[in-house]
Protein backbone atom coordinates (compact mmCIF):
# COMPACT_ATOMS: atom_id res chain seq x y z
CA UNK A 1 0.00 0.00 0.00
CA UNK A 2 3.04 2.33 0.60
CA UNK A 3 3.48 2.11 -3.21
CA UNK A 4 0.10 3.01 -4.06
CA UNK A 5 0.62 6.56 -1.85
CA UNK A 6 3.19 7.45 -3.74
CA UNK A 7 1.92 7.08 -6.93
CA UNK A 8 -0.73 9.01 -5.53
CA UNK A 9 1.47 11.69 -4.80
CA UNK A 10 3.36 11.31 -8.12
CA UNK A 11 0.29 11.22 -9.92
CA UNK A 12 -0.89 13.94 -7.60
CA UNK A 13 2.67 16.52 -8.52
CA UNK A 14 1.72 15.15 -12.08
CA UNK A 15 -1.70 16.95 -11.85
CA UNK A 16 -0.07 20.04 -10.38
CA UNK A 17 3.28 20.29 -11.89
CA UNK A 18 2.14 20.52 -15.64
CA UNK A 19 -0.35 23.00 -15.42
CA UNK A 20 2.53 25.20 -13.19
CA UNK A 21 5.13 24.08 -15.70
CA UNK A 22 2.68 25.41 -18.73
CA UNK A 23 2.01 28.71 -16.93
CA UNK A 24 5.85 29.30 -15.92
CA UNK A 25 6.70 29.24 -19.77
CA UNK A 26 3.73 31.29 -20.97
CA UNK A 27 5.12 34.07 -18.77
CA UNK A 28 8.59 33.64 -19.23
CA UNK A 29 8.87 32.65 -22.79
CA UNK A 30 8.03 35.77 -24.24
CA UNK A 31 10.38 37.79 -21.90
CA UNK A 32 12.95 35.12 -23.38
CA UNK A 33 12.10 35.77 -26.77
CA UNK A 34 12.61 39.81 -26.26
CA UNK A 35 16.09 39.11 -24.87
CA UNK A 36 16.99 36.26 -27.74
CA UNK A 37 15.58 38.86 -30.46
CA UNK A 38 17.33 41.60 -28.70
CA UNK A 39 20.30 42.85 -30.92
CA UNK A 40 22.89 43.50 -27.86
CA UNK A 41 25.46 45.26 -30.40
CA UNK A 42 22.99 47.72 -31.24
CA UNK A 43 21.50 48.55 -27.98
CA UNK A 44 22.99 51.30 -26.80
CA UNK A 45 23.01 53.19 -29.65
CA UNK A 46 19.49 52.76 -30.39
CA UNK A 47 18.98 54.05 -26.62
CA UNK A 48 21.45 57.03 -26.75
CA UNK A 49 19.17 58.80 -29.32
CA UNK A 50 17.34 61.67 -27.83
CA UNK A 51 13.87 60.43 -28.15
CA UNK A 52 14.83 57.81 -26.01
CA UNK A 53 15.99 60.17 -23.72
CA UNK A 54 12.98 62.37 -23.75
CA UNK A 55 10.88 59.69 -23.42
CA UNK A 56 12.63 58.14 -20.56
CA UNK A 57 12.85 61.10 -18.36
CA UNK A 58 9.29 61.66 -18.92
CA UNK A 59 8.36 58.37 -17.58
CA UNK A 60 10.46 58.79 -14.37
CA UNK A 61 9.22 62.12 -14.34
CA UNK A 62 5.67 61.09 -14.21
CA UNK A 63 5.71 57.98 -12.73
CA UNK A 64 7.61 59.49 -9.34
CA UNK A 65 4.58 61.98 -9.59
CA UNK A 66 2.30 58.96 -9.51
CA UNK A 67 4.04 57.57 -6.77
CA UNK A 68 3.97 60.71 -4.39
CA UNK A 69 0.33 61.33 -5.08
CA UNK A 70 -0.36 57.26 -4.02
CA UNK A 71 0.90 58.34 -1.46
CA UNK A 72 -0.13 61.59 -0.18
CA UNK A 73 -3.80 60.66 -1.03
CA UNK A 74 -4.21 56.61 -0.94
CA UNK A 75 -2.51 56.39 2.23
CA UNK A 76 -5.20 58.17 4.13
CA UNK A 77 -7.68 56.38 2.20
CA UNK A 78 -6.27 53.20 2.72
CA UNK A 79 -6.19 54.04 6.17
CA UNK A 80 -9.93 54.87 6.92
CA UNK A 81 -10.83 52.11 4.16
CA UNK A 82 -9.36 49.22 6.38
CA UNK A 83 -10.93 51.17 9.84
CA UNK A 84 -14.24 51.62 9.02
CA UNK A 85 -16.87 48.55 9.16
CA UNK A 86 -19.59 50.93 8.01
CA UNK A 87 -21.56 49.26 5.20
CA UNK A 88 -21.21 51.70 2.34
CA UNK A 89 -17.09 50.83 2.82
CA UNK A 90 -17.91 47.63 1.06
CA UNK A 91 -19.29 49.24 -1.68
CA UNK A 92 -16.82 52.08 -1.88
CA UNK A 93 -13.98 49.42 -2.07
CA UNK A 94 -15.81 47.71 -5.03
CA UNK A 95 -16.51 51.37 -6.98
CA UNK A 96 -12.38 51.98 -6.32
CA UNK A 97 -11.76 48.49 -8.02
CA UNK A 98 -13.47 49.14 -10.98
CA UNK A 99 -10.50 51.41 -12.51
CA UNK A 100 -8.40 48.28 -11.62
CA UNK A 101 -10.25 46.12 -13.91
CA UNK A 102 -11.48 48.97 -16.78
CA UNK A 103 -9.76 48.38 -19.93
CA UNK A 104 -6.92 51.37 -19.77
CA UNK A 105 -8.40 52.98 -23.24
CA UNK A 106 -12.04 53.19 -21.67
CA UNK A 107 -10.04 54.66 -18.59
CA UNK A 108 -8.42 57.35 -20.90
CA UNK A 109 -12.05 57.78 -22.57
CA UNK A 110 -13.47 58.82 -18.91
CA UNK A 111 -10.52 61.17 -18.12
CA UNK A 112 -11.18 63.22 -21.46
CA UNK A 113 -14.99 63.05 -20.32
CA UNK A 114 -13.89 64.35 -17.19
CA UNK A 115 -10.81 66.73 -17.51
CA UNK A 116 -11.21 67.43 -21.41
CA UNK A 117 -12.41 70.67 -22.86
CA UNK A 118 -16.24 69.52 -23.07
CA UNK A 119 -15.32 67.30 -19.53
CA UNK A 120 -17.89 67.77 -16.68
CA UNK A 121 -14.59 69.14 -15.04
CA UNK A 122 -12.70 70.01 -17.27
CA UNK A 123 -15.01 72.60 -19.13
CA UNK A 124 -15.16 74.58 -15.56
CA UNK A 125 -11.21 75.01 -15.57
CA UNK A 126 -11.11 75.91 -19.35
CA UNK A 127 -12.68 78.86 -18.04
CA UNK A 128 -9.72 79.53 -16.10
CA UNK A 129 -7.39 79.08 -18.83
CA UNK A 130 -6.62 75.30 -17.30
CA UNK A 131 -6.26 73.20 -20.02
CA UNK A 132 -5.26 69.47 -19.04
CA UNK A 133 -5.47 67.06 -22.30
CA UNK A 134 -2.03 67.42 -24.08
CA UNK A 135 -0.12 68.27 -21.06
CA UNK A 136 2.16 66.16 -18.71
CA UNK A 137 -0.46 66.70 -16.15
CA UNK A 138 -2.65 64.30 -18.28
CA UNK A 139 0.01 61.84 -18.15
CA UNK A 140 0.09 61.89 -13.93
CA UNK A 141 -3.73 61.79 -13.73
CA UNK A 142 -3.82 59.06 -16.59
CA UNK A 143 -0.99 56.86 -14.91
CA UNK A 144 -2.66 58.01 -11.25
CA UNK A 145 -6.03 56.72 -12.64
CA UNK A 146 -5.04 53.18 -13.10
CA UNK A 147 -2.19 52.37 -10.21
CA UNK A 148 -4.07 54.36 -7.13
CA UNK A 149 -6.41 51.41 -6.68
CA UNK A 150 -3.30 49.05 -6.62
CA UNK A 151 -1.73 50.99 -4.02
CA UNK A 152 -4.85 51.44 -2.03
CA UNK A 153 -6.27 48.19 -2.02
CA UNK A 154 -2.19 46.89 -1.19
CA UNK A 155 -1.77 49.08 1.71
CA UNK A 156 -5.16 48.61 3.31
CA UNK A 157 -4.42 44.94 3.32
CA UNK A 158 -1.74 45.55 5.58
CA UNK A 159 -3.23 47.75 7.34
CA UNK A 160 -6.08 45.61 7.91
CA UNK A 161 -3.51 42.90 9.25
CA UNK A 162 -2.41 45.74 12.18
CA UNK A 163 -3.04 43.78 15.78
CA UNK A 164 -6.32 45.65 17.06
CA UNK A 165 -4.70 45.45 20.60
CA UNK A 166 -1.62 47.90 19.40
CA UNK A 167 -4.39 51.08 19.09
CA UNK A 168 -6.36 50.03 22.14
CA UNK A 169 -3.17 50.33 24.44
CA UNK A 170 -1.89 53.05 22.85
CA UNK A 171 -5.63 54.57 23.03
CA UNK A 172 -5.51 54.39 26.71
CA UNK A 173 -1.94 55.89 27.20
CA UNK A 174 -3.98 58.73 25.36
CA UNK A 175 -2.51 58.76 22.09
CA UNK A 176 -4.63 60.52 19.53
CA UNK A 177 -5.87 58.44 16.48
CA UNK A 178 -3.10 60.45 14.22
CA UNK A 179 -0.22 60.00 16.99
CA UNK A 180 -1.04 56.24 17.23
CA UNK A 181 -0.89 56.08 13.44
CA UNK A 182 2.38 58.08 12.93
CA UNK A 183 4.22 55.92 15.79
CA UNK A 184 2.88 52.62 15.66
CA UNK A 185 0.43 52.38 12.41
CA UNK A 186 2.89 53.54 9.77
CA UNK A 187 6.33 52.23 10.71
CA UNK A 188 4.37 48.55 11.15
CA UNK A 189 2.62 48.81 7.45
CA UNK A 190 5.93 49.92 5.74
CA UNK A 191 6.59 47.02 3.93
CA UNK A 192 3.11 46.77 2.81
CA UNK A 193 3.43 50.57 1.43
CA UNK A 194 6.47 50.10 -0.60
CA UNK A 195 5.47 46.57 -1.95
CA UNK A 196 2.11 48.94 -2.85
CA UNK A 197 3.95 51.71 -4.14
CA UNK A 198 5.99 49.02 -5.66
CA UNK A 199 2.82 47.72 -7.52
CA UNK A 200 1.51 51.16 -8.41
CA UNK A 201 4.56 52.76 -9.72
CA UNK A 202 5.07 49.18 -11.98
CA UNK A 203 1.68 50.18 -13.16
CA UNK A 204 2.18 53.65 -14.25
CA UNK A 205 5.48 52.94 -15.70
CA UNK A 206 3.69 50.65 -18.32
CA UNK A 207 0.47 52.38 -18.87
CA UNK A 208 -0.44 52.71 -22.54
CA UNK A 209 -3.91 52.89 -23.00
CA UNK A 210 -5.26 55.58 -21.31
CA UNK A 211 -1.71 58.14 -21.58
CA UNK A 212 -2.21 57.58 -25.73
CA UNK A 213 -5.87 58.38 -25.21
CA UNK A 214 -6.29 61.02 -22.75
CA UNK A 215 -2.59 62.86 -23.05
CA UNK A 216 -1.96 62.11 -26.38
CA UNK A 217 1.50 61.61 -27.69
CA UNK A 218 4.14 63.86 -28.03
CA UNK A 219 7.57 64.22 -27.67
CA UNK A 220 8.96 65.25 -24.27
CA UNK A 221 5.23 66.17 -23.02
CA UNK A 222 2.88 63.58 -23.58
CA UNK A 223 5.20 60.55 -25.22
CA UNK A 224 6.43 58.43 -22.24
CA UNK A 225 8.29 54.89 -23.25
CA UNK A 226 5.70 52.74 -23.81
CA UNK A 227 4.33 54.98 -25.87
CA UNK A 228 7.57 55.40 -27.98
CA UNK A 229 7.86 51.73 -28.09
CA UNK A 230 4.25 51.50 -29.94
CA UNK A 231 5.18 54.18 -32.27
CA UNK A 232 8.89 53.07 -32.74
CA UNK A 233 7.53 49.48 -33.75
CA UNK A 234 6.57 51.00 -36.91
CA UNK A 235 9.35 52.72 -38.09
CA UNK A 236 12.23 50.12 -36.65
CA UNK A 237 11.22 47.17 -34.53
CA UNK A 238 14.85 46.73 -33.40
CA UNK A 239 14.90 50.10 -32.06
CA UNK A 240 10.77 49.04 -30.11
CA UNK A 241 12.99 46.08 -29.24
CA UNK A 242 15.90 47.90 -27.69
CA UNK A 243 13.55 49.92 -25.50
CA UNK A 244 11.39 47.14 -24.63
CA UNK A 245 14.90 46.08 -23.22
CA UNK A 246 15.22 49.14 -21.05
CA UNK A 247 11.63 49.22 -19.80
CA UNK A 248 11.97 45.52 -18.57
CA UNK A 249 15.36 46.40 -17.35
CA UNK A 250 14.42 49.58 -14.77
CA UNK A 251 11.10 47.16 -13.55
CA UNK A 252 13.27 44.65 -12.91
CA UNK A 253 15.98 47.12 -10.90
CA UNK A 254 13.02 48.98 -9.27
CA UNK A 255 11.45 45.97 -8.09
CA UNK A 256 14.54 44.25 -6.82
CA UNK A 257 15.82 47.62 -4.90
CA UNK A 258 12.66 47.42 -3.34
CA UNK A 259 12.06 43.46 -2.19
CA UNK A 260 15.27 43.53 -1.29
CA UNK A 261 14.85 46.60 0.86
CA UNK A 262 11.18 46.57 1.70
CA UNK A 263 9.98 43.26 1.80
CA UNK A 264 10.79 40.01 2.40
CA UNK B 1 -6.60 -3.90 -9.64
CA UNK B 2 -8.73 -3.05 -6.44
CA UNK B 3 -8.90 0.60 -5.68
CA UNK B 4 -8.84 0.79 -1.93
CA UNK B 5 -11.74 3.65 -0.35
CA UNK B 6 -10.03 6.34 0.49
CA UNK B 7 -11.67 8.25 3.77
CA UNK B 8 -13.49 11.24 1.84
CA UNK B 9 -11.05 14.03 3.94
CA UNK B 10 -7.85 12.06 2.74
CA UNK B 11 -9.39 12.00 -0.99
CA UNK B 12 -7.11 14.39 -3.36
CA UNK B 13 -8.84 17.01 -4.78
CA UNK B 14 -7.89 15.85 -8.57
CA UNK B 15 -7.95 12.31 -8.20
CA UNK B 16 -5.01 10.42 -10.00
CA UNK B 17 -3.50 10.03 -13.09
CA UNK B 18 -6.66 9.94 -15.34
CA UNK B 19 -7.87 13.67 -14.06
CA UNK B 20 -3.97 14.83 -15.14
CA UNK B 21 -5.14 13.80 -18.63
CA UNK B 22 -8.32 15.66 -18.29
CA UNK B 23 -6.60 18.48 -16.82
CA UNK B 24 -4.36 18.65 -19.92
CA UNK B 25 -7.48 17.65 -22.00
CA UNK B 26 -9.41 20.74 -20.84
CA UNK B 27 -6.24 23.11 -20.94
CA UNK B 28 -5.34 21.85 -24.88
CA UNK B 29 -9.60 22.12 -25.55
CA UNK B 30 -9.73 25.92 -24.23
CA UNK B 31 -6.59 26.50 -26.39
CA UNK B 32 -8.09 25.63 -29.46
CA UNK B 33 -11.82 26.98 -28.34
CA UNK B 34 -10.16 30.59 -28.36
CA UNK B 35 -8.05 30.43 -31.42
CA UNK B 36 -10.99 28.77 -33.30
CA UNK B 37 -12.10 32.07 -33.15
CA UNK B 38 -9.67 33.61 -35.55
CA UNK B 39 -9.08 31.09 -38.64
CA UNK B 40 -6.57 32.17 -41.03
CA UNK B 41 -8.45 33.00 -44.39
CA UNK B 42 -6.05 31.53 -46.97
CA UNK B 43 -7.03 28.10 -45.74
CA UNK B 44 -10.45 28.23 -47.27
CA UNK B 45 -10.25 28.92 -50.95
CA UNK B 46 -13.30 27.72 -52.08
CA UNK B 47 -12.37 27.68 -55.95
CA UNK B 48 -15.09 24.97 -56.31
CA UNK B 49 -16.67 25.37 -59.67
CA UNK B 50 -16.46 29.23 -59.99
CA UNK B 51 -14.02 29.98 -61.91
CA UNK B 52 -15.43 33.53 -62.89
CA UNK B 53 -13.40 35.92 -60.80
CA UNK B 54 -10.29 35.63 -62.62
CA UNK B 55 -8.16 38.84 -62.68
CA UNK B 56 -8.66 40.14 -65.99
CA UNK B 57 -13.01 39.33 -64.96
CA UNK B 58 -12.87 43.36 -63.58
CA UNK B 59 -17.02 43.47 -63.19
CA UNK B 60 -16.74 40.58 -60.59
CA UNK B 61 -20.54 40.36 -60.66
CA UNK B 62 -21.36 37.20 -62.32
CA UNK B 63 -19.06 34.85 -60.14
CA UNK B 64 -21.59 32.69 -58.36
CA UNK B 65 -20.75 30.35 -56.35
CA UNK B 66 -17.30 31.85 -54.71
CA UNK B 67 -17.27 30.49 -51.23
CA UNK B 68 -14.54 31.22 -48.38
CA UNK B 69 -13.72 34.12 -46.09
CA UNK B 70 -11.18 36.91 -47.49
CA UNK B 71 -9.30 39.25 -44.80
CA UNK B 72 -8.71 42.80 -45.57
CA UNK B 73 -6.60 44.73 -43.59
CA UNK B 74 -7.34 48.62 -44.76
CA UNK B 75 -5.66 51.72 -43.21
CA UNK B 76 -7.68 53.77 -41.17
CA UNK B 77 -8.67 56.65 -43.48
CA UNK B 78 -10.77 53.86 -45.56
CA UNK B 79 -13.09 52.60 -42.43
CA UNK B 80 -16.11 53.59 -43.96
CA UNK B 81 -15.57 53.16 -47.83
CA UNK B 82 -14.42 49.81 -46.84
CA UNK B 83 -17.37 48.98 -45.24
CA UNK B 84 -19.77 50.06 -47.51
CA UNK B 85 -17.77 47.45 -50.26
CA UNK B 86 -17.84 45.02 -47.88
CA UNK B 87 -21.89 45.24 -47.48
CA UNK B 88 -21.78 45.43 -51.05
CA UNK B 89 -19.49 42.47 -51.73
CA UNK B 90 -21.16 40.37 -49.67
CA UNK B 91 -24.45 40.53 -50.77
CA UNK B 92 -23.47 40.17 -54.33
CA UNK B 93 -21.65 37.01 -53.04
CA UNK B 94 -23.75 35.60 -50.70
CA UNK B 95 -21.11 32.77 -49.69
CA UNK B 96 -18.11 35.21 -48.87
CA UNK B 97 -17.66 36.48 -45.79
CA UNK B 98 -15.26 39.75 -45.44
CA UNK B 99 -12.94 40.21 -42.54
CA UNK B 100 -12.24 43.72 -41.99
CA UNK B 101 -9.68 45.12 -40.02
CA UNK B 102 -8.38 49.08 -40.06
CA UNK B 103 -5.34 50.53 -37.98
CA UNK B 104 -2.53 52.86 -39.70
CA UNK B 105 -0.93 51.25 -42.62
CA UNK B 106 2.73 51.45 -40.67
CA UNK B 107 0.59 49.22 -38.16
CA UNK B 108 -0.96 46.70 -40.87
CA UNK B 109 2.53 46.40 -42.74
CA UNK B 110 4.23 45.22 -39.56
CA UNK B 111 1.37 43.09 -38.74
CA UNK B 112 1.37 41.11 -42.23
CA UNK B 113 5.48 40.82 -41.81
CA UNK B 114 4.84 39.31 -38.63
CA UNK B 115 2.66 36.45 -40.06
CA UNK B 116 -1.31 38.10 -39.10
CA UNK B 117 -3.28 35.93 -41.43
CA UNK B 118 -4.37 38.18 -44.59
CA UNK B 119 -6.12 37.97 -47.95
CA UNK B 120 -5.98 41.68 -48.70
CA UNK B 121 -3.63 44.87 -47.90
CA UNK B 122 -5.14 48.33 -48.81
CA UNK B 123 -2.38 50.53 -47.78
CA UNK B 124 -2.75 54.54 -47.50
CA UNK B 125 0.03 55.57 -50.36
CA UNK B 126 2.77 53.41 -51.76
CA UNK B 127 5.31 54.29 -49.96
CA UNK B 128 3.74 52.38 -46.45
CA UNK B 129 4.18 49.41 -48.27
CA UNK B 130 8.06 49.63 -48.71
CA UNK B 131 9.08 47.71 -45.43
CA UNK B 132 6.46 44.90 -46.68
CA UNK B 133 7.74 41.42 -47.03
CA UNK B 134 7.92 42.01 -51.34
CA UNK B 135 7.61 37.31 -50.94
CA UNK B 136 4.38 37.89 -49.84
CA UNK B 137 2.98 39.65 -52.29
CA UNK B 138 1.05 38.17 -55.47
CA UNK B 139 0.04 41.53 -56.91
CA UNK B 140 0.04 45.43 -56.05
CA UNK B 141 -2.66 48.19 -57.74
CA UNK B 142 -3.12 51.33 -57.27
CA UNK B 143 -6.97 52.02 -56.90
CA UNK B 144 -7.52 55.63 -55.63
CA UNK B 145 -6.31 58.77 -54.21
CA UNK B 146 -6.36 60.86 -51.28
CA UNK B 147 -5.38 64.41 -50.27
CA UNK B 148 -5.10 66.35 -47.38
CA UNK B 149 -7.19 68.49 -45.40
CA UNK B 150 -7.78 70.69 -42.22
CA UNK B 151 -10.88 69.62 -39.57
CA UNK B 152 -12.10 71.29 -37.55
CA UNK B 153 -15.15 71.30 -34.88
CA UNK B 154 -18.13 72.24 -36.42
CA UNK B 155 -18.15 74.94 -34.46
CA UNK B 156 -14.39 76.13 -35.71
CA UNK B 157 -13.58 77.74 -32.17
CA UNK B 158 -10.02 78.73 -33.06
CA UNK B 159 -11.32 80.18 -36.71
CA UNK B 160 -9.11 78.38 -38.54
CA UNK B 161 -9.44 79.38 -42.07
CA UNK B 162 -6.11 78.70 -44.07
CA UNK B 163 -3.01 75.97 -42.97
CA UNK B 164 -1.34 79.60 -42.07
CA UNK B 165 -2.95 79.91 -39.00
CA UNK B 166 -2.50 75.91 -37.66
CA UNK B 167 1.08 78.08 -36.45
CA UNK B 168 -0.92 80.18 -34.03
CA UNK B 169 -0.03 79.39 -30.91
CA UNK B 170 -3.62 79.77 -29.26
CA UNK B 171 -4.52 76.90 -32.47
CA UNK B 172 -4.40 73.15 -30.55
CA UNK B 173 -3.06 71.20 -33.63
CA UNK B 174 -3.57 67.45 -33.97
CA UNK B 175 -1.67 65.35 -36.20
CA UNK B 176 -0.66 61.81 -37.42
CA UNK B 177 2.79 60.28 -35.99
CA UNK B 178 5.18 60.94 -38.19
CA UNK B 179 5.50 57.09 -39.11
CA UNK B 180 2.39 56.91 -40.07
CA UNK B 181 1.54 58.11 -44.10
CA UNK B 182 -0.91 60.42 -42.86
CA UNK B 183 1.89 61.99 -40.52
CA UNK B 184 4.50 62.05 -42.95
CA UNK B 185 1.97 63.51 -45.65
CA UNK B 186 1.43 66.35 -43.45
CA UNK B 187 4.91 66.98 -42.53
CA UNK B 188 5.16 67.31 -46.17
CA UNK B 189 2.88 69.65 -46.46
CA UNK B 190 3.82 71.70 -43.52
CA UNK B 191 7.31 71.77 -45.11
CA UNK B 192 5.90 73.05 -48.38
CA UNK B 193 3.72 75.91 -46.63
CA UNK B 194 6.52 76.90 -44.81
CA UNK B 195 4.45 76.77 -41.84
CA UNK B 196 5.57 75.47 -38.05
CA UNK B 197 2.11 74.05 -36.73
CA UNK B 198 1.57 74.80 -32.90
CA UNK B 199 1.39 70.03 -32.47
CA UNK B 200 0.01 68.97 -29.09
CA UNK B 201 -0.12 65.18 -30.14
CA UNK B 202 0.78 62.71 -32.62
CA UNK B 203 -1.58 60.89 -32.85
CA UNK B 204 -1.02 56.57 -33.79
CA UNK B 205 -3.64 56.65 -36.56
CA UNK B 206 -5.55 59.22 -39.14
CA UNK B 207 -8.71 57.94 -37.16
CA UNK B 208 -7.70 58.42 -33.73
CA UNK B 209 -6.50 61.90 -35.12
CA UNK B 210 -9.99 63.22 -36.21
CA UNK B 211 -11.26 61.82 -33.04
CA UNK B 212 -9.56 64.48 -30.86
CA UNK B 213 -11.37 66.84 -33.19
CA UNK B 214 -14.70 65.01 -32.83
CA UNK B 215 -14.42 65.25 -29.44
CA UNK B 216 -13.56 68.79 -29.55
CA UNK B 217 -10.56 68.83 -27.37
CA UNK B 218 -8.07 69.99 -30.48
CA UNK B 219 -8.96 72.78 -32.51
CA UNK B 220 -7.68 71.51 -35.85
CA UNK B 221 -6.20 68.16 -37.16
CA UNK B 222 -4.80 67.63 -40.44
CA UNK B 223 -6.46 64.69 -42.11
CA UNK B 224 -7.77 63.20 -45.49
CA UNK B 225 -10.19 64.82 -47.42
CA UNK B 226 -11.88 61.53 -47.30
CA UNK B 227 -12.26 61.51 -43.47
CA UNK B 228 -13.72 64.93 -43.33
CA UNK B 229 -16.32 63.51 -46.24
CA UNK B 230 -16.67 60.39 -44.06
CA UNK B 231 -17.27 62.36 -40.53
CA UNK B 232 -20.13 63.69 -42.28
CA UNK B 233 -21.58 66.87 -39.48
CA UNK B 234 -18.98 65.51 -36.86
CA UNK B 235 -16.26 67.68 -38.03
CA UNK B 236 -15.98 70.52 -40.57
CA UNK B 237 -13.00 70.70 -43.40
CA UNK B 238 -10.74 73.68 -44.55
CA UNK B 239 -9.33 73.09 -47.42
CA UNK B 240 -4.72 72.94 -47.83
CA UNK B 241 -4.11 75.00 -51.16
CA UNK B 242 -3.16 72.50 -54.33
CA UNK B 243 0.77 74.00 -53.82
CA UNK B 244 1.02 72.91 -50.71
CA UNK B 245 -1.16 69.44 -50.63
CA UNK B 246 0.49 66.18 -50.71
CA UNK B 247 -1.66 63.48 -52.82
CA UNK B 248 -1.38 59.48 -51.60
CA UNK B 249 -2.10 57.04 -54.22
CA UNK B 250 -3.39 53.95 -52.37
CA UNK B 251 -2.44 50.36 -53.51
CA UNK B 252 -4.47 47.23 -53.16
CA UNK B 253 -2.03 44.29 -52.28
CA UNK B 254 -2.94 41.24 -53.04
CA UNK B 255 -1.64 38.48 -50.61
CA UNK B 256 -3.19 35.12 -51.32
CA UNK B 257 -3.85 33.04 -54.77
CA UNK B 258 -7.72 32.62 -53.86
CA UNK B 259 -10.74 33.27 -56.20
CA UNK B 260 -12.44 34.95 -53.31
CA UNK B 261 -9.76 37.08 -53.15
CA UNK B 262 -9.03 38.20 -56.53
CA UNK B 263 -12.85 38.46 -56.90
CA UNK B 264 -12.84 40.97 -53.90
CA UNK B 265 -9.88 43.02 -55.48
CA UNK B 266 -11.41 42.82 -58.65
CA UNK B 267 -14.47 44.49 -57.06
CA UNK B 268 -12.62 47.52 -55.17
CA UNK B 269 -11.26 48.31 -58.92
CA UNK B 270 -14.54 48.05 -60.82
CA UNK B 271 -16.82 50.81 -61.45
CA UNK B 272 -19.11 49.78 -58.49
CA UNK B 273 -16.23 50.43 -55.96
CA UNK B 274 -14.51 53.39 -57.87
CA UNK B 275 -17.96 54.66 -57.53
CA UNK B 276 -18.58 53.93 -53.25
CA UNK B 277 -14.91 55.08 -52.71
CA UNK B 278 -15.54 58.45 -54.68
CA UNK B 279 -18.63 58.54 -52.66
CA UNK B 280 -16.51 58.84 -49.49
CA UNK B 281 -14.51 61.88 -51.07
CA UNK B 282 -11.63 59.32 -52.70
CA UNK B 283 -10.30 60.70 -56.04
CA UNK B 284 -9.31 57.99 -59.21
CA UNK B 285 -5.68 56.81 -58.80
Amino acid sequence: MVGGGTGRRVGGRLVLGVPALLAVLLLVLPLLALLLRTDWSRLLADLATPTVWTALRLSLTTTSCTAALCLLLGTPLAWLLARSDHPGTRWLRALLTVPLVLPPVVGGVALLLTWGRNGILGGALSAFGIQIPFTTVAVVLAETFVSLPFYVLAVEGAMRGLDPRLEAVARTLGASELRYLRTVGLPLVLPGIASGLALAWARALGEFGATITFAGNFPGRTQTLPLLVYVELERDPQVATSISILLLAISVVVLGALRGRWLR
Amino acid sequence: MTRQAIPPTRRPSLGGRGAGLALAAILVATVAACGSGSSPSGDSTGAAGGSGAGSTATGASGAAGLTGTVTVLAAASLTESFDAIKADFEAAHPGVTVETSYGSSATLVQQVDNGAPASVLALAGSAAAEPLDKSLVKDTTSFARNILEIAVPPSNPAAVASINDLAKPTVKVVLCADTVPCGKAAQATFRKARVVPNVVSKEVDVKATLAKVRLGEADAAVVYHSDVVAAKDAVKGVAIEGQYNTSLTYPIITLTDDAATRAFVAYVLSDAGRHTLASFGFAAP
